[in-house]
């Protein structure tokens, strides 16, 4: 392996491959071929770095030079000045990248490195998701070994406990406790289940962690069978991740073959495998009940609890079901111990969290921090703050179930009971960073709308009651709103957070009655002046032609419906009444002469 | 007997049993909470939320059907915010249904209509887009309209859950989530059985009997029509509660005496059919016994069943009796007897049924029931259209004074009266089968394994030293399991019987409709109604079919004898496999349980 | 049927001789129903009728998980599903506009595909492709930082391809004929 000048990884991810990673890659080799350099490089795929923005990928190895933004035109040069004459193209590089940099320079490792730690991420974008042999590498599969051989199941679960681990898939239930309460069931037939029906808008956590390390969730969900006495596991997947589900397959195929998965793994009395489950477009089945019933081929309905599928689940047996990032975090627990891991994070929160950051930040892409830093660090430090020198506005995190916190709560850190008292959730780990562009009232009904959208039906607070609240956040943000409305929102928020079933329901109000609490006077604003401070009401603006305005007419061209009107070289106007908002002379216009009031 | 655990109620402390629901230890305590999803036959949804309650040291509420009580667990049922949850949680139904209550068939006895003015609901705050569905007016029996729903989901459940016949399935999700047959499959099309049970726990109009009032109100003023009504035997067990009396009164007399007055020119007794049922049926069961023909042999008075024969069981089509219902054998012995001996062109009679049943009225329609190119019934109204013709027709019901029914098709037998419940069939049949067959008068004729509310019952006799296992089944569901049993052991019974409602014909689904504070299908009342019928069997001194004096008549005057060509033509039929295939889980098929 | 179908066809019959003898029928259901939707476009009535027969599930619990899940379609599609993202990073950058342009452009509504069976129209929860947003998504491809004009170029392309493709088959046909 040494013998080679330099490695070179590709970032195989969702988000490069839609950018031409792998025409790209094509290329290159053809030029590498041409350079007779083949042998002096060894290629590796990744998984996806959290870079979907800036694909497709290459990170040159030694000296970790990252480029992004490739081009097929851009190969030849980086064989070309790099490989063979030494000098990393800079051009291409990706400075800037602190958040990729410091992923990569701690890979292998587990110490804290600037404001980012990766733990459930740790072989992403390191290994080759395909590769066992890779896995193993990272000391995969050790943990399963140590279980199998030194730990008996209470001990197990007694670490896991221990760890302080909580489940990451929203709520943050103690996973030792959920294991316990599995493990005391005396039923034999026992499931172990991992939720990747990872559906907020927004987030991609659990795909990239399973496309750049399927053998780790995996490697968790043993030990997890192996602790309360499950030999099934099953994997219930989104259908939108194809690529996932293919690296699943394929380590799962691996894992049988190289004896961690099947009849009496590494030899000992335990047998263990694991199926998968395609979900298939329904963001409720996220919830522990409903997601049952996906796998039993019946409608994603939840069901009231108790009892708990710890001792009512899959087919009506006891269920351990923990999400994606929680069973990875597992192996890591076993093998570096829970008092190691315990360390990590504040009183009540222990470890890391994954975030996908997006929104109106400068770096987007997955993060993974320890418990307790702070969402400035995340926002300003990691994210790079805001660009295009707009104001930050808000942060939302925990999705269509969360909040958004504005500025004075930028200093809380990241932990569940912290975020809670800000009036927001951890959630499974979105985050959307809003500037000023932003209409609060507009992003509640976003998020409204998709929870509206995904409610399974069942109970009347989330079916009827959503519906209600879209209704009046509609006819807000059209400048139809009423006095009265903010009230009528707040009633049937807290009776919807109160009364639902599922947790979808009971957290679907939150995105108004947090933008209520935190950004009331917009919604005042439209009600009672009509007026839309971030102009993306379309109803409450209207575009106006200023001084500036040069006459070119590239308004007047482009505007459907005539209503610009004036002559060549000078200003324009814009007839309100036959303006359809469409905002195509705002766009076509070079000199900025066009404003939104 | 489990320790008794302390609970607490609005600040009120009380011992309970442990395992069981809030819901279940206030009902005995005397608190009703406000429901509508919940109905003890059927599994918890959960769904609706008006059950809701708080809980101490619980961040939300609590929906007091699913949770279980706990000691020490302090509970409120009625805290000023909590009420204000509840009264917008019904709101918010009453929103998105049409408010049409005036005009709406259940005015005045609809659980929602109740439930809103027990929260005191004056006013509408979240008033907006309303869902807007077309009517399935496709089927004989069963109309079907979605704009009523409120997806309580109890029709759903009652259709798979007890009847297993999964007709019923929520479709779409969320806002748009509709109750329907399988690809929206007009019900006339669908595996539907017409049982009705979903009428019978639709706490709203979302599905209802397809109604026959207006077009029998018309025909009873055409005076060119003998107007000939029969009514079914659980029909006098139960249309007291329509009128606000207690379940169980027996008011045969005062029916008669109504239906008179509502117009008929001669009233007569399905009673007097189902002894002519039980003549034809219990000879075809012995022809079977001594001539090796197929057995067992399964009963066909309900037409539910029947449907649901041939669409989930053709393969056991060969068991089942050819004997027409008796509300068939009635129509067609009222047009060919009836019309010949009152010498009157039977295309000129109007043969009405009064029925507990929905699924009558598919059956009327039936074309291999008609004879001679007529129809035996013309229009079947159920217990709940009869009682509403009476009220509409200004007829005091309660105080009127009983009457008689007309001859020769009006006397019956205390075992024609038992033919409304489950089980009253088999213990009619076994009153006669077993003279017939050992020529010596049976002594104990109350057959008590083949009575009460059990899911599958079993019993035998013996007959000259042979022992004939019966067994019955009520419910489609308890129907579909013992079915299993027979597909996997022909030769465990010899004689069953099925009913496919609740409870037999008492548990119709034309019956009234659940009274204030109690349940439909309410094991106590079906009860109460089967006993007036066994009270009034008790009461006959003809308590055997063959006994009949006015059937021997017909016999000798027109039929000659059981299972005659006659017989055959007018009083047999005959059933074929029909589409679309109906489906039973595996699993349920093989379930152990005689329950519900 | 083209001969690739035929064999999927068959494929998944087994698949359902396998499923029905399982102690869970009905936990393969939605992975049935995912292979009929890969082999038709959608979910044909007889298909789903065949999979209640051989999975011995009632017809309705079937029709009641197909229209559950967005993912299924009851309709047949057109040849190319154009998805809209409408997570919230695309939505953040105006994916709402995407969608409107595209609704006049091929003059269907969400759900629906275009007369010439050429376009479906549809809404898609996030992609996980937020860093290129607003994006969306024909047949496997991602097209990303769209505006209005970017959209319409490329359902153009689609449109141009499409057309070139049958007059080729046109000319093919004409050629064919003595």
């Amino acid at each position: 392996m040494s013998d080679k000048q330099y490695k070179l990884t590709f970032c195989d991810g969702s988000g490069c491959l839609k950018n031409q990673a792998r025409e790209f890659r094509r290329v290159f080799e053809e030029e590498l071929q041409r350079q007779q350099l083949q042998q002096n490089v060894q290629m590796h795929l990744s998984g996806c770095l959290g870079m979907c923005g800036k694909g497709p990928i290459l990170i040159v190895n030694p000296g970790y030079i990252m480029y992004g933004h490739l081009r097929l035109e851009d190969a030849s040069e980086i064989v070309r000045e790099h490989l063979v004459n030494g000098r990393p193209v800079s051009r291409l590089i990706i400075q800037e990248d602190h958040l990729y940099n410091r992923f990569f320079r701690i890979f292998g490792d587990s110490e804290f490195f600037g404001r980012q730690m990766r733990i459930a991420l740790r072989n992403c974008g390191v290994i080759d998701p395909e590769k066992i042999d890779d896995y193993l590498a990272m000391r995969g599969y050790e943990a399963l070994a140590k279980v199998l051989t030194e730990m008996t199941p209470q001990q197990v679960i007694e670490e896991v406990k221990k760890s302080g681990l909580r489940g990451r898939g929203g709520a943050g239930f103690p996973t030792g406790l959920k294991w316990e309460y599995t493990a005391k069931q005396s039923d034999p037939e026992k499931y172990v289940i991992c939720n990747a029906d990872e559906g907020d808008p927004g987030a991609f956590m659990d795909r990239s962690a399973i496309e750049g390390d399927p053998h780790t969730v995996l490697e968790g969900m043993i030990i997890g069978g192996y602790a309360i006495g499950s030999r099934q596991g099953i994997i219930y997947i989104r259908a939108e991740y194809p690529l996932a589900v293919q690296r699943l397959k394929k380590a799962i195929e691996d894992a049988r073959r190289e004896g961690f998965l099947g009849e009496r793994i590494l030899g000992t009395d335990f047998s263990f495998d694991i199926r998968i489950c395609l979900g298939a477009g329904a963001f409720v089945c996220g919830e522990e009940t409903a997601l049952i019933y996906s796998i039993e081929g019946a409608r994603g309905m939840p069901r009231p609890r108790p009892p708990y599928p710890s001792v009512s689940g899959l087919f009506g047996k006891p269920t351990l079901i923990n999400n994606v990032e929680t069973w990875a975090n597992i192996p890591v627990i076993i093998i570096d111990g829970a008092d190691w891991f315990s360390r990590i994070g504040t009183a009540t929160s222990k470890g890391t969290k994954v975030f996908a950051l997006a929104g109106k930040v400068r770096n987007t892409g997955l993060v993974e921090t320890p418990m307790g830093t702070t969402l400035r660090d995340i926002v300003f430090g990691i994210g790079g703050g805001i660009p295009n020198g707009k104001k930050f506005k808000a942060v939302q995190t925990g999705g269509p179930s969360g909040g958004c916190l504005p500025e004075q709560y930028l200093d809380t850190q990241i932990d569940y009971e912290s975020l809670a008292k800000a009036g927001s959730i951890m959630g499974s780990g979105g985050m959307i960073v809003i500037d000023e562009d932003s209409c609060m009232v507009r992003m509640a009904r976003f998020f409204v709308e998709f929870t509206q959208d995904e409610s399974c039906g069942k109970c009347t607070p989330c079916r009827e009651g959503t519906k209600r609240m879209l209704e009046i956040l509609t006819r807000i943000t059209r400048g139809q709103g009423r006095p009265g409305d903010i009230e009528k929102l707040e009633r049937l928020g807290t009776m919807i957070q109160k009364a639902s079933l599922c947790g979808l329901g009971q957290s679907a109000p939150n995105p108004v009655l947090s933008t209520l609490r935190n950004f009331r006077e917009e919604y005042e604003e439209h009600i009672h002046q009509k007026k839309c401070r971030s102009h993306e009401c379309t109803a409450l603006l209207t575009y106006v032609v200023q001084d500036n305005c040069v006459g070119c007419g590239a308004c007047k061209r482009v505007c459907p419906v005539n209503a610009v009107s004036g002559n060549r070289k000078e200003k324009h106007t814009i007839d309100p009444k036959l303006c359809i908002k469409c905002g195509q002379c705002y766009d076509a216009c070079k000199f900025n002469a066009i404003a939104k009031v | 007997m489990s320790r008794l655990i302390t609970i607490t109620i609005n600040d009120k402390p009380y011992q309970v049993e442990p395992n069981q629901t809030i819901m279940q230890a206030a009902d005995k305590l005397g608190f009703h909470i406000p429901r509508l999803c919940y109905h003890p036959k059927l599994s918890i949804e959960g769904a609706c939320r008006v059950c809701i309650v708080e809980v101490e040291g619980m961040r939300n509420y609590v929906a007091s059907c699913a949770f279980p009580v706990s000691d020490g667990m302090k509970i409120r049922t009625n805290t000023p915010t909590l009420r204000t949850a509840r009264r917008d949680i019904i709101e918010l139904i009453l929103d998105n249904h049409p408010q049409d209550c005036h005009t709406c068939e259940r005015d005045g006895n609809c659980e929602l209509q109740r439930l809103a003015a027990s929260m005191g609901i004056r006013a509408r705050h979240f008033e907006g887009e309303r869902k807007r569905y077309e009517k399935d007016l496709s089927s004989e029996a069963v109309i079907r309209d979605p704009e009523k729903c409120i997806l309580c989901g109890r029709c759903v459940r009652m259709c798979s859950e007890i009847q297993q016949v999964h007709n019923l399935t929520q479709a779409h999700r969320g806002f748009h989530t509709v109750v329907m047959p399988a690809y929206n499959m007009p019900m006339g099309e669908s595996v539907c059985t017409a049982c009705g049970q979903c009428i019978n726990v639709c706490p709203t109009a979302a599905f209802l009997e397809k109604n026959y009032t207006q077009e029998l109100f018309e025909k009873l003023n055409d005076p060119n029509l003998v107007k000939v009504v029969q009514f079914a035997p659980s029909v006098r067990a139960a249309i007291g509660e329509a009128f606000g009396l207690e379940p169980g009164l027996n008011m045969e007399g005062q029916l008669i005496a109504s239906l008179r007055k509502l117009g008929f020119d001669y009233v007569f007794d399905t009673q007097f059919a189902a002894d002519l049922t039980i003549m034809e049926e219990a000879s075809e069961f012995l022809e079977r016994l001594q001539n090796g023909g197929v057995l067992p042999m399964i009963t066909s008075c309900s037409s539910a069943w029947m449907k649901c024969l041939e669409q989930f069981y053709p393969d056991l089509i060969p068991n089942v009796s050819t004997c027409k219902s008796p509300m068939s054998m009635q129509g067609a012995v009222t047009k060919t007897y009836f019309a010949k001996k009152k010498k009157i062109d039977p295309r000129k009679i109007l043969s009405v049924a009064v029925m507990c049943c929905t699924a009558k009225k598919y059956e009327a329609a039936r074309p291999e029931l008609m004879f001679d190119g007529m129809r035996g019934v013309d229009i079947v109204v159920t217990t709940r259209e009869a009682a509403w013709m009476i009220k509409s027709a200004g007829i005091d019901l309660v105080h009127i004074q009983p009457e008689e029914p007309d001859h020769p098709l009006g006397i019956s037998s205390g075992a024609g009266a038992i033919f409304g419940t489950t089980g009253g069939v088999m213990e009619a049949a076994i009153r006669t089968a077993y003279e017939l067959y050992t020529g010596e008068t049976l002594v104990d004729i109350e057959v008590e394994a083949v009575r009460g509310l059990k899911g599958i019952k079993e019993g035998s006799i013996t007959m000259d030293g042979k022992e004939i296992r019966v067994a019955v089944a009520h419910g489609l569901g308890n129907a579909c399991r013992l079915l299993e049993r027979v597909r996997q052991d022909p030769s465990r019974y010899h004689f069953i019987e099925i009913m496919g409602c609740p409870g037999g014909c008492v548990g119709g689904g034309g019956q009234p409709y659940a009274q204030i504070n109690s349940i439909p299908l309410d094991d106590d009342n079906l009860r109460k109604r089967a006993q007036a019928l066994y009270d009034l069997d008790k009461a006959k001194t003809i308590r055997r079919s063959h006994d009949n004096p006015d059937v021997q008549k017909l016999y000798k005057e027109f039929l000659q004898s059981p299972l005659s060509p006659v017989s055959h033509q007018y009083l047999h039929t005959h059933y074929k496999a029909k589409t679309p295939a109906g489906i039973i889980p595996k699993k349920e098929r093989t379930m152990s349980g005689d329950s519900k | 049927m083209t001969q690739v179908q035929t064999e999927k066809l068959q494929t998944l019959r087994e698949a359902m001789q396998a499923a029905r003898n399982d102690a869970h029928p009905e936990s393969y259901l939605i992975g049935i129903l995912h292979k009929v939707q890969e082999i038709f476009g959608y979910l044909p009535r007889e298909m789903m009728d065949e999979v209640a027969q051989t999975l011995e599930i009632p017809t309705a619990h079937i029709w009641g998980v197909a229209t559950f899940y967005h993912y299924f379609n009851l309709e047949p599609i057109g040849r190319y599903v154009v998805s809209v993202c409408m997570g919230t990073a695309c939505y953040v950058k105006g994916a709402a506009g995407v969608l409107e342009t595209l609704k006049k452009e091929l003059g269907v509504e969400v759900g629906k595909t275009t007369s010439d069976g050429l376009f479906t129209l549809q809404e898609a929860r996030c992609l996980g492709a937020c860093g290129i947003a607003p994006v969306m998504m024909i047949g496997e491809k991602i097209y990303g930082q769209l505006d209005s004009k970017k959209t319409i170029d490329i359902i153009n392309q689609y449109r141009k391809a499409a057309a070139e493709e049958k007059s080729a088959v046109g000319a093919e046909a004409r050629r064919g004929k003595p």
